[in-house]
């Protein structure tokens, strides 16, 4: 790869001072949860490190990973694509159609053999041979296999990718397949959501840009440092869970006041994102800041898991590093109402059984 | 072979067969086929929605109260607009009443939405048809500037130091020999007019609109909680208003409204400072370029939107146009009932679908969806290869919808054709001022680059309403109401054991409709027609050709080879493929038929 140029002399050659350089290695370190020590280590890493290109191949999908990933405001994504990756496809976005863009993949593909990252945007149809999504004339899931034959690693965006999403809930007419169903060979990073936030996405390629190397990876094959805690377990309105204080309709004083959307379906318990931490729109609010519970759109199958506003009763293990007891009896000593602490306290006894990380139910289909 | 359509069209699929699949900068998936004459000019023209997702199938049985989020994932691109039809469709079904501060969050967040994907569309989609990004590298930054305050003295990013850097960081990225986005284009073709300064101009603007589209958003995630894809609620909205007492930071406050009232005006300025005005500009350089009107000039449809009231679509209250138009007869609009059997229908005689029946039309009511992939005796290649398809007979994964018989152009020129020919005042001086401004007759309104700028001066008025609203929505506040939903039909029990409705929003890219049948508080039915099924139609029962495929008749390419006036024309439209491509039955049984191996 020693013809592609690395990140600092791309970001030196575009007038980028060195100053402003070590800046962005110190955001870089902040934003990826690191300390100070970490700067000259990304600093070293961008200075050695060659431009890696990458190819973004989209399925069925709706193209929100797409739009969520130029909402990126730390790294911008117009720094992103001139100055950290070479984006050498890109249906959606780049300039060339037909022929002069099959023939873009193809000189991409040979001559960054094994050295590309397969950025996948949505699924592969296995029904109707495959041609419920046509691209070239031919199944998507041929060029699919195609672009992750002689890819380094691959990146499932999004929950279509991960996990299905929307067109694979039931009965899922296309037969519409995550990638690592289709793909047996790769590393394959699932960045699940639907999007994923905009800030985890670019997260993830500058993580493995920086440090030339996966991100860790939980049992889902989901990165750990952006998947391994539960909405809830962040929640700016935890207090009032384990308080006892709910939302009990839509509007009403307790909405207004901020309170728990448990009794609204909130999927927070269940659901392991950033939401809460990293928040959307460049830490703007997040779905429970807004009123409405989490749908818990990065995991899998959630589509499948009766009505968004469904109470949650089967949690996978609740609590965080508390115990489910503690919480209960701090929702005992507090509010009278009975039919919330009941469910809550039912809600968190089922969940005691169940263990950390405990992979969710299609996970092994 | 020649064949004469019945919406006036001329087609020759003798001369070359120019195929290009995949067409980029759209969403979703789309192939398009045309013929030209030894002249380069197209004379037949064939587009295929390539993609079929199947959401309908799985709304049924479901519960309506979750439909919006379904829907919504039909489209990421223009996020929320099929989340707000579903809400409407169902609250139109079970009779609830949304309260006023809904109807103006609402308003606000399709508002911005309009705004937000026609910056995107415009800049980061469009665009590329008509600015080389290579040539900018020959301007001269001092003479950009004196451009830029030319064309727009009120922006302030326009010193000759400021496109100097971005000409510098471009030519970087050139020289580095990695073209990434740029890579493979059509750099050399003749197609396009801009000089250099004009190009680098748009180009900077291009990095600009980047930027700035991520702070458009910020509504949505201030009330829907994240863009894209932010919450929504049937009865009215989730977030609640808590202005004054305990708990405002839980709530949308007064910090909330402020961010709020910001991105408004960050809005307004780039529409006016910016894309208005570059719109102008480059239509300016365009001027003798005035194909693809197509359908625009003869048949057109809105369903209209943004009312002023909660819950009131009749046409005076909306301030988006409803109406139609046929024959090219702009002295008549006609009123527009989605309810009526007679005046939507599909047909599906050229669409991968069959009915029980050949050369009907169903209601979306009625809708029935059965996939019948097959390729017509003359395509050339296989199932899973195609060469090149036979528009004789199915070739799309698209139905044809029709409007009383006549196929129709959607989005935002037909919008304004409507409005127009209504005299719609805040519509006619917008379009009045640009024609009188760019010196064009009200013919070149039908083109290209008429549906473009038509897209523009929306962005433009969208962003005046949604500052009403959003007034709107403080006053309503200072007049102590805080109300934002209506649970008085949350619960099920409370609604009728059959009941059916319909939704109808402007989508940035058209007239966008969902109709649902609720029975035991479950969804028994549920039907979309999208603007992209609309303009991207194949050949209905009677020949008559799309939007697509008649915006392209008669366009003469310079290198047939290099599709870029075929791309011009379909990304006029905003093709959205992923909206398009839908399925529905009557009864609940179509999994059975639906051929999955």
């Amino acid at each position: 790869m020693s013809q592609i140029e690395t990140f600092y002399e791309v970001m030196r050659s575009q007038g980028i001072t060195r100053r402003s350089f070590m800046k962005y290695c110190s955001l870089t370190a902040a934003a990826l949860g690191l300390g100070p020590a970490f700067v000259p280590k990304i600093a070293h890493a961008m200075e050695t490190k060659p431009r890696t290109p990458v190819i973004w191949v989209h399925g069925l999908e709706c193209t929100c990973c797409s739009e969520s990933f130029i909402r990126s405001a730390h790294p911008l994504a117009k720094d992103v694509v001139l100055s950290m990756i070479s984006l050498d496809y890109d249906d959606t976005l780049m300039a060339a159609a037909g022929h002069q863009a099959e023939a873009a993949l193809e000189e991409t593909i040979q001559k960054y053999k094994g050295n590309y990252i397969l950025a996948v945007e949505g699924n592969p149809p296995l029904a109707e041979d495959g041609m419920f999504c046509i691209s070239g004339g031919k199944p998507f899931l041929e060029k699919l296999k195609y672009a992750a034959k002689d890819a380094k690693a691959v990146i499932s965006w999004g929950a279509c990718a991960s996990y299905g999403c929307v067109q694979a809930a039931k009965p899922n007419p296309t037969q519409a397949t995550p990638v690592h169903k289709v793909i047996t060979d790769k590393p394959i990073i699932k960045v699940p959501g639907c999007p994923p936030i905009a800030e985890v996405m670019t997260g993830v390629i500058t993580y493995m840009l920086t440090f030339d190397r996966l991100p860790e990876l939980d049992r889902q094959g989901r990165p750990a440092m952006f998947y391994s805690q539960r909405i809830h377990d962040k929640c700016y309105r935890r207090p009032h869970f384990d308080a006892g204080q709910f939302v009990e309709t839509w509007d009403d004083e307790y909405a207004r006041k901020g309170y728990c959307l448990y009794k609204m379906g909130c999927k927070g318990p269940t659901t392991y994102n950033a939401c809460s931490t990293v928040r959307w729109n460049e830490g703007t609010s997040f779905p429970i800041q807004s009123g409405h519970g989490c749908i818990g759109c990065s995991e899998d199958g959630f589509w499948d898991q009766g009505s968004f506003y469904d109470r949650v009763t089967d949690l996978t293990q609740f609590g965080v590093e508390s115990n489910a007891d503690q919480v209960g009896m701090a929702a005992a000593g507090v509010v009278g109402g009975g039919i919330a602490l009941h469910a809550a306290v039912s809600a968190l006894k089922s969940a005691q059984k169940k263990t950390q990380d405990a992979p969710t139910q299609n996970e092994e289909a | 072979m020649v064949v004469q359509t019945p919406n006036g069209y001329t087609l020759d699929n003798s001369g070359k067969r120019i195929v290009v699949d995949p067409v980029t900068r759209i969403e979703g998936h789309m192939r398009c086929e045309v013929n030209v004459d030894e002249q380069g000019v197209i004379r037949n023209a064939v587009s295929t929605g390539t993609m079929w997702r199947g959401l309908e199938v799985i709304l049924k049985g479901r519960d309506p109260r979750d439909a919006w989020a379904f829907t919504e994932r039909i489209c990421g691109v223009c996020t929320g607009t099929h989340a707000l039809t579903s809400v409407r469709a169902v609250e139109d079904a079970l009779s609830i009443q949304i309260p006023d501060n809904a109807n103006s969050i609402r308003n606000i967040m399709q508002l911005n939405l309009q705004i937000h994907d026609h910056v995107v569309h415009f800049y980061h989609l469009h665009a590329l048809d008509w600015v080389n990004p290579i040539n900018a590298l020959r301007a001269d930054p001092k003479a950009t500037s004196e451009l830029q305050q030319a064309v727009s003295p009120s922006h302030p990013l326009s010193s000759p130091g400021y496109f100097r850097d971005v000409q510098n960081r471009l030519k970087q990225f050139v020289e580095s020999g990695q073209l990434g986005l740029f890579k493979n284009g059509y750099w050399d073709n003749p197609a396009y007019k801009l000089p250099p300064e004009a190009d680098l101009m748009a180009t900077t603007h291009y990095l600009e609109a980047l930027d700035l589209q991520k702070e458009i958003v910020k509504v949505h995630a201030i009330f829907g909680g994240k863009n894209p894809h932010p919450n929504w609620l049937v009865g009215g909205v989730p977030c609640p208003i808590n202005l004054h007492g305990n708990g405002a930071t839980g709530a949308i406050n007064m910090e909330r409204l402020n961010l709020v009232s910001s991105i408004i005006d960050k809005c307004d300025a780039f529409n006016k400072n910016v894309y208005v005005p570059d719109v102008i500009a480059i239509g300016g350089f365009y001027k003798n370029w005035l194909y693809g009107g197509g359908l625009s000039s003869q048949a057109c449809l809105a369903y209209g939107d943004i009312p002023e009231h909660p819950n009131d679509f009749s046409p005076e209250q909306l301030y988006l146009p409803r109406g139609a138009i046929i024959n090219g007869d702009l002295t008549q609009v006609h009123e527009v009932d989605v309810r009526d059997p007679e005046q939507i229908q599909e047909f599906v005689d050229h669409s991968w679908y069959q009915y029980g029946e050949e050369g009907v039309g169903l209601h979306p009511w009625d809708g029935v969806t059965e996939a019948k992939f097959e390729l017509g005796p003359n395509a050339k290649g296989t199932k899973t290869n195609i060469k090149e398809l036979d528009e004789a007979a199915k070739y799309s994964w698209i139905k044809a919808p029709r409007w009383k018989g006549h196929a129709m152009e959607v989005g935002p020129l037909a919008r304004y054709v409507v409005g127009y020919a209504q005299g719609h005042e805040d519509i006619s001086d917008q379009v009045n001022g640009l024609l009188r401004t760019m010196d064009l007759p009200v013919e070149a309104l039908f083109s290209t680059l008429g549906r473009t700028a038509a897209r523009a001066l929306e962005s433009e008025y969208c962003g005046r309403l949604q500052k009403y609203f959003f007034d709107k929505l403080v006053k309503n506040c200072i007049n102590g109401d805080e109300s934002t939903a209506n649970i008085a039909k949350w619960e099920p029990s409370t609604w009728p054991p059959k009941s059916r409705g319909v939704g109808m929003t402007e989508a940035p890219r058209g007239a966008l409709g969902h109709w649902i049948s609720i029975e035991d508080a479950r969804i028994e039915n549920y039907q979309c027609v999208v603007p992209t099924t609309w303009n991207g139609s194949p050949r209905d029962t009677q020949g008559n050709i799309g939007a697509f495929e008649a915006s392209l008749m008669n366009t003469p390419m310079e290198r047939p080879e290099e599709p870029v006036e075929i791309l011009r024309t379909l990304h006029s439209f905003d093709p959205c493929l992923a909206c398009s491509t839908h399925v529905m039955s009557p009864d609940g049984d179509e999994l059975t038929t639906v051929k999955v191996r």
